[in-house]
């Protein structure tokens, strides 16, 4: 099996389907391999045997018996029917989930993938799931069409925006995989990876307790954002600042060049052109990338796109903020010039 | 029984005026090339066009390629790729391989290979010819306002919200796609009502067959294109939402629409090929085909089968399992019709008297190549494997070993195999032999290692990709050096011959198809008295007569 994959340049089989797709692949690319060379071989033969002798040669009339061509038929038709049968098979199996499996949700957007599990949690880019388990992933688009795609497991679907469509795998080796998106994206189409951690019972025992938060201790290197690296809150507030939204944006209240941050995320919105909108994650991320597509009433079209500028978890980053500050306190400071002041992330917990 | 009149009756000044030589002396002002309503003229025409537009698809090519030598930016952004990959895929679908064969070689031969002295709607012609270059600007006007980032299938709701000159550049294809119309029906009418006496249905050449099955085809599913192409140009450029799901559009079936052309398309592509390969098989084995009738129904297996197996790009995407299921079996089914003519071909050969010339190489190649990228191709419908396989490399390489592999093969073949009968004079033998395997080699050093690349995972049209996959990107993209060198050398040995080339007589193949019963290059109404072909295009069992010029 190891063998075969080297040959094929597959990565390892961490499914527990992996395997056996591995073996229609063995079984139908050498077919495939050996027909064309055997054409190549015979034409080249041919070639040979009968090269032409004489400039003004003439031969024989020779045609196909049609018992000759009978058996070619039911020969190539019989061996492609045969790949259909076990790879159909298959497919059913790949495409149909155990009725136990654990649900987890998958939000797509340009370009990261989030993942909410059912016990709330929610994490970007790495989906943590236990060993030796059935996961199904349910998952939907909020802008183009993205497709979740883990190499090692031998899965992929696409992600659409307004239908949701499933994936089920279960890992049978404990590690990490990459998760690539596979449908062209947009700009950053090939930096919308992420990755699958699988973990033993133990481990995911213990990724389950860091992740809770009551426990503020969180064990390195397990849980979302536990250890080392900024949470998602605190990366929103950096790069507020170092992208300059905070010139144009107030986390108070204060109306400014652009609408405040504060009370925004959740509330109803109206627009410039008579629409009103629930300023909900698509809409914020919408604002970023393309600003003159919902103008809000009373603001002029100021602000330039981040499409390209503004990486995923950036764009992340600063929704999580915007949601921090959803139930911030009414006219709070006196506060007009953007500082970088949070003064009430409501919240609890991440913020200092 | 058609008659043909003689090419001196039919000249409108009378009998006073000599008949030119050949077409070529027929005329040789600029305006006698652009108003021409010579089918064989028109085939030159759609000929140098569609060289150019290789050349600059090819140019994109060759720029991806570098950008894949390293894992990160290499020589462009992020943003330039992904115009360059869109500009590379568009250019060569719609301004090269769709009409490559059937514009170029099928205007030139067709009618002379059923003995009419033209195509049924000369005007027609030449307007198709207008319409492609009409297109062709539009998408090349896209290229310099602002590109096009959506990859050559404009999937929505993406194709819908991108800012780049989408449009403009669909627009393009919609026009063009009404020149691949007139030309298929064109075709369709000179074959049923212009044939020569002695020409049956079973006694056309091959490459007749295929290119009426490809003309069918044409007709049938351009208009599909054209549709739903309109459909992304309102959505984009006014907002209509068609296919965008936040306004209760669906983007899946786009891909049914575009697919339900685009598969068929792939057949546009390649059936002339494969009548190509027919032609040259015979002529330089001097042997009938192992079966014609298997090679000529079977085209039209093709073309008809083709229609109903669009679901197979869409196994991924949103598809019931029970429809996926029955796109499975039926894309199995087209394949066969395609494995009975590479039986064919090859058992054609049998007790043959081959000739190694250059033609019969690059279909040598083809051969090699279509049935390894044609079975690859029927491993994807073994839909577990295709789960993997989707939208990864693996399907790069599959398809560019059918369109590359089959059908530029295949336009190179007949470029050499006919290049005498266009323009009269010899190519030089060493040289063509030399390139073709250059063209073979870096074609399959180009693509082979993509193949393992999907195995790999690696997706499609990826900017930046991890550095384990590197020493294979790196292989194939020295592969495409090698390749481009094949290619270039050919182009210059093509033009040194078009001046220097030897004369070639009428027939230097001693083939017996029709096209070369006449001199070469032919005279202006193809023939000097009307044909009647007593010895069938395959009949190599007795010496050919005089009986041209």
């Amino acid at each position: 099996m190891e063998t075969l994959r080297l040959i094929l340049a597959l990565p390892r089989g961490g499914s527990t389907i992996a395997d056996r797709i591995d073996l229609l692949h063995g079984f139908v690319i050498t077919v495939t391999m050996l027909v064309s060379t055997y054409v190549f071989v015979m034409a080249a033969w041919f070639t040979v045997r009968y090269h032409r002798r004489r400039d003004d040669q003439l031969t024989e009339r020779l045609t196909a018996t049609r018992r000759g061509e009978a058996l070619i038929v039911v020969g190539v038709l019989g061996t492609f029917l045969l790949w259909w049968v076990i790879g159909f098979r298959q497919y059913v199996d790949v495409r149909d989930a155990p009725e136990d499996a654990e649900i987890v949700y998958v939000d797509a957007k340009q370009w990261m993938w989030k993942f909410a599990y059912a016990d709330g949690r929610v994490s970007n880019d790495v989906l943590t799931v236990p060993l030796g388990r059935p996961i199904k992933l349910v998952m939907i688009s909020r802008d183009v069409i993205h497709s979740f795609y883990v190499p090692g497991f031998r899965v992929k679907q696409d992600v659409l925006p307004g239908r949701y469509t499933t994936l089920w795998f279960e890992a049978k080796e404990a590690g990490s995989y990459p998760i690539w998106c596979a449908e062209y994206c947009g700009v950053s189409h090939s930096a919308m990876r992420g990755e699958v951690r699988v973990l033993d019972s133990e481990d995911y025992a213990r990724w389950k307790r860091a992740g809770d938060p009551t426990l503020p201790e969180a064990d390195c290197g397990r849980g979302p954002g536990s250890c080392g690296e900024a949470s998602l809150l605190e990366q929103g507030r950096v790069v507020a600042e170092r992208r300059q939204c905070v010139a144009c944006h107030t986390l108070d209240g204060q109306p400014h060049i652009g609408p405040t941050w504060a009370r925004l995320y959740g509330s109803e919105v109206a627009l410039a052109d008579g629409r009103r909108v629930v300023a909900d994650d698509a809409y914020l991320t919408r604002s970023m990338m393309d600003p003159n597509a919902d103008v809000v009433a009373g603001y002029r079209q100021v602000m330039p796109s981040y499409r390209g500028a503004l990486s995923s978890g950036e764009a992340a980053a600063l929704v999580e903020l915007i949601r921090s500050l959803r139930d911030a306190p009414a006219g709070a400071s006196g506060v007009t010039l953007p500082r970088l002041e949070v003064t009430a992330a409501g919240d609890g917990g991440t913020a200092p | 029984m058609t008659t043909l009149p003689l090419p001196r009756a039919a000249s409108p000044d009378g009998p006073r005026r000599t008949t030119p030589a050949s077409y070529l002396e027929a005329g040789t002002t600029v305006r006698s090339w652009l108003l021409t309503t010579d089918h064989k003229r028109i085939g030159v025409l759609y000929l140098v066009t569609l060289l150019a537009t290789m050349a600059l698809g090819g140019f994109f090519a060759m720029a991806i390629r570098l950008e894949h030598l390293t894992p990160n930016a290499t020589v462009m952004s992020a943003m330039t790729y992904n115009r360059m990959f869109t500009l590379h895929g568009v250019i060569m679908v719609w301004l090269f391989l769709i009409p490559s064969i059937p514009s170029a070689f099928g205007n030139f031969m067709l009618p002379i290979m059923i003995g009419a002295r033209d195509v049924a709607f000369p005007r027609l012609n030449l307007l198709s010819w207008y319409v492609f270059m009409a297109g062709a600007a539009l998408v090349l006007l896209s290229t310099f306002l602002g590109g096009i980032d959506t990859g050559w299938t404009f999937y929505p709701p993406y194709s819908s919200l991108s800012p780049t000159a989408v449009p403009l550049a669909l627009l393009g294809v919609f026009v063009v796609g009404f020149s691949t119309i007139l030309t298929g029906l064109n075709f369709i009418v000179t074959t049923h009502t212009m044939r020569a006496e002695g020409v049956g249905w079973m006694r056309m050449p091959l490459f007749v067959w295929s290119i009426y099955a490809t003309s069918i085809i044409q007709v049938l599913a351009t208009p599909v294109l054209g549709m739903v192409l309109l459909f992304v140009v309102v959505d984009n450029a006014l907002g209509w939402g068609l296919f965008d799901a936040a306004r209760g559009g669906d983007p899946v079936l786009y891909q049914h629409l575009f697919w339900f052309y685009s598969h068929p398309a792939v057949y546009i592509m390649v059936l002339p090929g494969m009548g190509v390969v027919s032609e040259v098989v015979t002529s330089y084995a001097r042997k009938n085909p192992y079966s014609y009738k298997a090679i000529a129904y079977s085209s039209l297996g093709i073309a008809f089968v083709g229609f109903l197996t669009w679901g197979h790009h869409m196994f991924v995407a949103g598809m019931s399992t029970f429809d996926a299921g029955a796109f499975g079996v039926l894309s199995m089914l087209v394949a066969v019709f395609s494995a009975i003519k590479v039986f064919n071909w090859t058992w054609t050969l049998k007790r043959g008297a081959i000739a190694l010339k250059t033609p019969l190489l690059y279909v040598f190649a083809f051969l090699f190549l279509f049935v390894f990228g044609g079975m690859t191709g029927v491993a994807t419908a073994a839909m577990s494997l295709d789960v993997h396989w989707h939208d990864t490399y693996f399907i790069v390489a599959h398809f560019h070993f059918i369109m590359v592999g089959g059908t530029l093969t295949a336009f190179l073949a007949g470029m050499h195999y006919w290049f005498p009968k266009m323009s009269g004079r010899t190519y030089p033998e060493r040289l063509g032999m030399l390139s073709a395997a250059l063209v073979f080699a870096g074609f399959f050093a180009t693509f082979f290692p993509q193949f393992l690349l999907g195995n790999a995972g690696m997706p499609r049209r990826y900017f930046n990709y991890p550095p384990e996959f590197q020493v294979l990107h790196v292989v194939s993209t020295v592969g495409s050096w090698v390749l481009a060198v094949g290619l270039v050398s050919t182009a210059f040995y093509f033009l040194w011959a078009l001046r220097w080339g030897a004369p070639a007589g009428p027939n230097p193949w001693g083939s017996r198809s029709f096209e070369w019963r006449t001199s070469s290059p032919p005279p202006e109404h193809n023939f000097r008295r009307a044909p009647s072909f007593e010895i069938g295009p395959y009949d190599y069992t007795q010496p050919l007569a005089d009986e041209e010029p």
